[in-house]
């Protein structure tokens, strides 16, 4: 009986026990990554004396605020009819189009903002609203058109025979019914364009400034870290509240008449359909495809004609140059730094995704995603005045650049191995537990196998979510290895149209690496990693 | 009021109605009976302009439809699984057609609350349509239709998704409430029950055909083709001598003087009488339906006498 009875308290306990060994793994990274530096620029800002100047901030948090509102409402303006046409209507190159419209949402954002100059944008707020637009596009395309390809479209039928027009069905029926989508992503956007660093940084000028880029100023320029740190707490402050308010917002859904997306497609009937549908599709090539082809274009236009010549220059060092090593290591460099980031990444957030999908309750899901809201100029910022010091003191550590690319990798691996993992039914587990396989033989045998796709998923998002940092790198890049994005930015700050040259030949290399990745990734791609 | 000439809809090679005439009068309650995918719904669509046609006429007091955009036609629409707008209440549902038509606030909600009373769903204004019962929401998208007095009310199998008791007792309020509005309706269904309580005329749709079209008493009685017959449960069959379609009532087993031969092949009993299986000849079986008496067990041989008042020669 005994023996018995302690048998059976061992197989309910083990493999309950052991995740929770196992949560201290990402428990730790967060701690001493995110939680430590957090908590350091909070003591900098408001305990630890020192300057103090917060003169411009009212007119940062508003430029802050303006650019990021009105970068929404444009997307969101311009991603709605693409959206429209992508859910409503069936036609060839339809599942294409759908794919290639996150390419812009996948270009590290240096590249977005080289393009632009390609394109001859001076530094301006136009520049900036446009910039945004073209890289948040993705976003509102396909947010709202996985919701309306589900949408019946009998629910507009209904209202055009009770005597609505086509309008009046749209905006009393179907845009309504589409509120939750368009919150959801032009929340998205917001946050992104209100965290957005290498876009101002390259389109705005020395003049135009928003919280992220005043908290690289006043701590790489001024020099001033109780007043960066202050900005930084505006931010996340600023960042928290929105969430809340849109969670609240988004709260507040009705059930909707879904129907599946074969059913609510159709080939355009009338000529006017067919015209309309045209015209989109031709403005969404136009959109996505413009930027990136001046861009190669531009790296190819060299003052002695169509070559390599700008391709050449990235392996010298140029006197006078503000590098301090041949722009071409940063690329070997780029891809060492990722791949350790991806190790990192995968390691710690696989292990967290385990967990968190065994565990009822969520909030260790909450913590994960908390890096999400926060951006990439906390992050270095944090890491610049936390991890400076003892008793952790890794300024001259080569893993500081890849854990913080790793930090905000995290949460995407998560997102994208969870939902697989939730999956997995429990009834596998319990028939391979039945069947005598250890806690850690029912991993390796039931979880491995299925999660292993999901890993290479993610595994190749926090490889092209390295590869692209700028903002956390630029605070903590020390100068003799810098990354791709760093020199790119290096060499478009400098005048000169020979650097303006070898600026656009490594945004192109950096756009082809990260489209390989990205194309890597979808062949592994699960059917159910998400919308998108 | 409506008539509909030689109305054709093609869908890529397939032929979802095929030169199709139907008309509704003022105050008329026309039934299109048919079974699954004879093109009822089409019909319904392309009434209301939600469906191009590739040929034929439709018109209205002899007005044609063709590039009349739905929401102009004046005509109200049923689905069949109601499709309530799911972010309004029910009064917002309701209002819909009249806010869209520009009334006034309060009238419209007064109307809207007249509608709900004649439903029978006064007090359930502010309800979510999320709450309601299948019954309710189908009251609901009635009381909407009706809101803004369309000339024709077109109905999709309206009460298809609801189970039988409750399907009974809204298909008596439905036709006393067209009968007290003087509503012209077309609806369409695959419940007999349904289309023979309702109609005032019947439409019999096959393959996106017209079989045949008459008061619903002629079509019980008078079969025009076998498919028709057939599809009201009757057997046609030459066992009597010249082919006849013949209703299952009108046959009875070991009648006096005889008849024609046959071997019970199966039985199933209904509630209120049991249907038997009767093969004659070679390869033909007859639907017979009797009544209290003895049941003969499956494989006993039977003679078949036939009611000749109540067949119909084909």
């Amino acid at each position: 009986m005994d023996r018995h009875g302690r048998a059976l308290t061992v197989r309910v306990k083990g493999p309950r026990a052991r995740p929770w060994l196992l949560a201290a793994v990402p428990l730790g990274f967060f701690g001493v990554f995110f939680a430590y530096p957090v908590g350091a620029i909070v003591s900098r800002g408001l305990v630890e004396h020192g300057p103090l100047d917060l003169g411009n901030l009212g007119s940062v948090v508003w430029f802050t605020v303006w650019q990021a509102t009105v970068s929404t409402v444009v997307t969101v303006v311009a991603g709605l009819p693409a959206a429209y046409v992508l859910a409503r209507f069936d036609f060839p190159g339809r599942r294409l189009l759908h794919a290639a419209v996150v390419v812009p949402f996948v270009l590290p954002t240096v590249v977005v903002g080289s393009a632009f100059l390609a394109l001859g944008f001076e530094p301006s707020v136009l520049a900036i609203l446009c910039a945004h637009a073209f890289f948040n596009y993705a976003v509102v395309v396909r947010t709202v058109t996985g919701l309306w390809a589900h949408l019946d479209p009998r629910t507009e039928e209904a209202a055009r025979v009770l005597g609505a027009s086509r309008w009046q069905a749209f905006r009393l029926v179907t845009l309504p019914a589409l509120r939750p989508a368009i919150i959801a992503a032009a929340t998205i956007v917001f946050l992104f364009c209100f965290t957005s660093f290498g876009v101002i940084l390259i389109l705005g000028g020395p003049t135009r400034s928003t919280l992220e880029t005043e908290i690289y100023r006043q701590t790489a320029v001024f020099l001033h870290l109780r007043t960066a740190a202050v900005l930084t707490l505006v931010q996340l402050g600023a960042v928290v509240a929105l969430l809340l308010v849109t969670g609240r917002a988004l709260g507040r859904d009705v059930a909707l008449r879904l129907r599946a997306p074969r059913e609510v497609a159709r080939r355009p009937r009338t000529p006017g359909e067919r015209f309309g549908v045209a015209a989109v599709v031709a403005t969404m090539v136009g959109l996505l495809a413009t930027p990136v082809a001046v861009l190669v274009a531009r790296s190819f236009d060299t003052p002695g004609g169509v070559g390599f010549g700008f391709y050449r220059a990235l392996g010298e060092l140029r006197r006078g140059s503000v590098l301090f090593v041949e722009p071409l290591v940063a690329v070997r460099n780029s891809l060492v730094i990722a791949t350790e980031a991806t190790a990192v990444a995968v390691a710690v957030g696989g292990i967290a995704a385990f967990v968190a999908s065994r565990a009822r309750r969520r909030w260790l899901e909450g913590i994960l995603a908390l890096p999400l809201g926060v951006s990439a100029v906390t992050v270095g910022f944090g890491f610049l005045i936390a991890l400076d010091r003892p008793p952790l003191d890794l300024r001259t550590s080569s893993l500081l650049v890849p854990i913080a690319h790793a930090l905000v990798a995290v949460p995407f691996v998560v997102r994208v191995t969870m939902p697989v993992l939730r999956s997995i039914d429990p009834r596998l587990r319990e028939s391979a537990a039945m069947l005598g396989a250890s806690p850690a033989r029912v991993w390796r045998e039931v979880d491995l196998p299925i999660m292993t796709r999901a890993l290479a998923v993610a595994a190749g998002f926090a490889f092209a979510i390295s590869l692209g940092e700028f903002g956390a790198t630029l605070f903590i890049v020390r100068p003799d290895r810098p990354t791709l994005p760093i020199v790119i930015y290096r060499l478009l700050s400098q005048p000169g149209s020979q650097s303006f040259g070898a600026a656009m030949a490594a945004s192109t290399i950096l756009a082809a690496l990260t489209a390989i990745v990205v194309l890597a990734i979808d062949r592994f791609r699960v059917g159910t990693a998400g919308e998108w | 009021m409506l008539e509909v000439e030689e109305l054709t809809v093609r869908y890529g090679d397939h032929l979802a109605l095929d030169r199709v005439d139907l008309s509704v009068a003022e105050r008329e309650v026309v039934c299109v009976l048919g079974p699954s995918g004879s093109g009822k719904s089409t019909l319904l669509r392309a009434i209301a302009g939600l469906e191009t046609s590739s040929a034929g006429r439709i018109t209205v007091d002899g007005r044609d439809l063709a590039g009349v955009a739905p929401h102009r036609r004046d005509f109200g629409l049923m689905f069949q699984d109601h499709v309530l707008f799911p972010h309004r209440d029910v009064l917002g549902n309701v209002r819909f057609g009249l806010q869209v038509q520009r009334v006034p606030r309060l009238d419209a909600d007064e109307r809207a609350g007249t509608m709900l009373a004649l439903v029978g769903l006064t007090g359930f204004e502010h309800r979510r349509v999320s709450e309601l019962s299948g019954g309710e929401q189908q009251r609901v998208a009635l009381a909407r239709s009706l809101a803004p007095a369309p000339r024709l009310l077109m109905l999709d199998e309206p009460l298809g998704s609801l189970d039988r008791p409750l399907r009974e007792r809204l298909t008596v309020e439905l036709g006393t409430l067209f009968h007290e509005l003087g509503q012209a309706a077309l609806f369409v269904t695959h419940d007999h029950d349904e289309a023979f309580a309702l109609a005032d005329r019947l439409v019999i749709l096959f393959a996106g055909r017209v079989e045949q079209a008459g008061p619903p008493d002629e079509v019980a009685r008078r079969p025009a083709t076998p498919a028709v017959a057939r599809f009201l449960g009757w057997n046609v069959t030459s066992a009597f001598g010249q082919r006849l379609a013949v209703p299952p009532n009108a046959l009875t087993l070991n009648g006096t003087g005889g008849g024609v031969a046959g071997r019970v092949v199966a039985t199933l009993r209904r509630r209120d009488a049991v249907r038997v299986q009767v093969a004659v000849h070679e390869a033909e079986t007859l639907d017979v339906e009797v009544r209290g008496g003895d049941i003969p067990g499956v494989g006993s041989t039977v003679t078949l006498t036939v009611d000749e008042a109540r067949v119909w020669p084909l």
